[in-house]
């Protein structure tokens, strides 16, 4: 078992390579398509001479394929290029907004965990129940409910006209082992609320969805009704022989979903101007910050083929039934 | 008390109907069940609402808002209910610009739901094919063309969809590229589902056995068999494309501000909130939230009535 497991994760980190290396083709060349960075940072009064020297500062002025591959060698060595807008490396500058986009992500994980998991539950044992019914037609509102428009309108209401929470910014952060976090403080915790729940919206009405279908399709197995029969008291049974089955499907798009918060956090941050990593990459694809995309892109793969790969681990280490070499198929 | 005679037979004669109708056709039976859901038949008819709303934009909008010759400027934000310049009454109010909101909403709903109808439409035919030709040929096509498909699903679609547009730019053609480069998989992956069921059928055989072509094999007789799942998550797709064509446009990677969806116009709506004007930004988010909800809420009872598992 041990050895297939390895053999298994070395195919997947090939197959990455392979998917990696074919992105950053496609994404540096087609990238070079769109438009000139220089055209836009330039002073406008600049002339012909000056134009050339800011094309040559930038590298701009060799031929494509020799840009290619200087970026390639750069890129190995975790080095995009700086970024045209404020001369720092892009690499750099997404890593210092990594954490703010992860407390973003990981709180309001927390948030669809707390009210998603229960509320399916609840639902799915009683899916007939007035209250059953409320939850479905809630989920329903709940991921049709655009998110960003979601976030206006909590803005609207929380702070502009109750006041009672801030609507941009991060807030006052607390450094703990040189990363900066909101979550410890009062006031940065204040700014974490309404993004959070504006972020959480839809996947919450989703796992709440799954969680409920789950729990419809585990009360009717054999071993359910047999742990009943046995006498065993309701509660025991919902939380120790149901929970732990519908929690297989649950757990695997949890990774999925973390990686849908991640991405889908972009808009969050848009909006409640929360410096995390995805305001830097739509400010950065408005003034054509070509290094500081092509950053971006390269990380967020790298991230999502990792997560993926774990949640297939994951998932072969919680269901015995499922074997490792049948998802390699 | 008893009800009049006419009514009473009305009924019955209804009742009558409705089990013969049951006998009868598909369709028919498929009518009954999709009725029983009150809210599914109210969320048909908010659509067929605001699909026609959407389709004659141009000639029941008071104003057109795009004309520029006919939008005041010192009408802009104005409160919703407020009287014009010219004596035209506002009742959605106006935006930065002083066209009425009313009248921008149409056009926004307009290009809304083109964009995401035909994004589903075009990502439907090519992920359908793909999903039949995949569990109709099996091996290494299938394999192939699952990977792909597994691959694709391990990104977020509004990541994709981000990456796609940052890279070819803005435009109506270029918004839907990226949807269907977004969409396809799910449709291909629910196709091969059912078709794999469906290939091992009887009739399959049959068809076989008379030699007819893979092509008439795989579109007349495997594809109509796979067509209800297919349905349902067209709908709840069809949804979703709408959501992210809106979000993308707020970010200002979608359409062009000379083709505003709702999107767009919440995204302008934005930059007024703050100082209360909250109309500009409100009435384009309702619209789009009726749109979304009342395909989901169809979606939902089809797939409860085309659910094979719950078939009475």
């Amino acid at each position: 078992m041990g050895g297939e497991v390895t053999v298994f994760i070395i195919r997947r980190l090939m197959q990455s390579a392979v998917v990696v290396f074919a992105l950053t083709l496609v994404v540096f060349f087609s990238i070079n398509i769109i438009g000139n960075p220089v055209d836009i940072l330039i002073d406008p009064e600049c002339d012909q001479e000056c134009y050339r020297k800011a094309m040559e500062n930038f590298g701009l002025d060799r031929p494509i394929h020799e840009q290619y591959f200087v970026f390639l060698e750069n890129a190995v060595q975790g080095d995009f290029g700086d970024s045209f807008l404020n001369k720092i490396p892009a690499t750099e500058l997404i890593v210092e907004r990594l954490p703010a986009s992860l407390e973003l992500a990981i709180f309001a994980m927390l948030i669809t965990l707390v009210i998603g998991i229960p509320a399916g539950m609840w639902s799915g044992l009683r899916p007939e129940s007035p209250s059953g019914k409320l939850i479905m037609g809630g989920s329903i509102v709940g991921f049709s409910l655009p998110g960003f428009w979601v976030g206006l309108m909590l803005i609207i209401i929380f702070s502009v006209e109750l006041d009672l929470l801030p609507s941009t910014g991060r807030g006052e952060t607390v450094e703990v082992l040189g990363i900066r976090i909101s979550l410890l403080t009062l006031n940065g915790l204040s700014h974490l609320v309404l993004p959070a729940i504006t972020l959480s919206l839809y996947h919450t009405a989703l796992i709440m969805r799954l969680t409920r279908a789950g729990v419809r399709e585990v009360v009717l197995v054999d071993f359910i009704k047999f742990a009943h029969a046995k006498g065993l008291a309701a509660r025991r049974v919902v939380f120790v022989h149901v929970l732990k089955n519908i929690l297989i499907p649950v757990v695997t798009v949890l990774g999925l979903e973390f990686g849908g918060l991640l991405a889908y956090g972009v808009v969050t941050e848009t909006i409640f101007a929360w410096p995390g990593m995805g305001k830097l990459l739509i400010d950065s694809i408005n003034i054509l910050d070509r290094p500081v995309v092509v950053a971006y892109v390269m990380f967020i793969v790298l991230l999502f083929i990792t997560i993926n790969l774990l949640v297939d681990i994951l998932y072969s280490v919680l269901d015995p039934r499922v074997r490792i070499e049948g998802m390699g198929k | 008390m008893t009800p009049p005679p006419d009514i009473a037979v009305a009924a019955n004669v209804f009742d009558a109907g409705e089990q013969r109708a049951e006998a009868q056709t598909p369709f028919r039976r498929f009518l009954a069940d999709f009725t029983e859901s009150k809210i599914a038949v109210v969320a048909f008819f908010v659509f067929v609402a605001v699909l026609l709303c959407a389709m004659f934009a141009p000639w029941i909008s008071p104003t057109d808002p795009y004309d520029l010759s006919k939008v005041d400027i010192i009408d802009n934000r104005l409160p919703p209910g407020s009287e014009g310049i010219d004596g035209l009454t506002y009742w959605l109010g106006t935006d930065g610009a002083g066209r009425d909101m009313l009248s921008a909403i149409l056009y926004g709903l307009r290009t809304s739901l083109f964009v995401g109808v035909t994004a589903g439409g075009i990502a439907l035919t090519i992920g359908g094919v793909l999903g039949l030709v995949a569990a109709y040929f099996g091996g290494f096509i299938d394999t192939l063309i699952m990977r792909l498909v597994d691959f694709k699903l391990g990104f977020p679609s509004i990541l994709i969809a981000m990456i796609l547009l940052a890279v070819l730019g803005k435009g109506v053609d270029k918004i839907i590229i990226s949807l269907v480069v977004v969409q396809w998989a799910y449709y291909t992956r629910t196709v091969r589902a059912s078709a794999l069921v469906e290939r091992n059928r009887e009739y399959m055989e049959a068809a076989q056995c008379l030699a007819l072509g893979h092509f008439s094999v795989v579109f007349r007789h495997l594809l109509p068999n796979c067509l209800p799942p297919l349905i349902v998550v067209g709908t709840v797709q069809i949804a979703s494309a709408i959501a992210l064509e809106a979000t993308l446009s707020f970010l200002g990677l979608g359409l062009p501000t000379t083709e505003p969806s709702l999107g767009l116009l919440i995204a302008n709506g934005f930059d007024y909130m703050l100082s209360g004007r909250y109309w500009i930004s409100i009435f384009p988010g309702i619209a789009l939230l009726i749109t979304i909800l009342s395909i989901n809420l169809i979606g939902d009872q089809l797939r409860d009535v085309l659910n094979p598992r719950l078939q009475k």
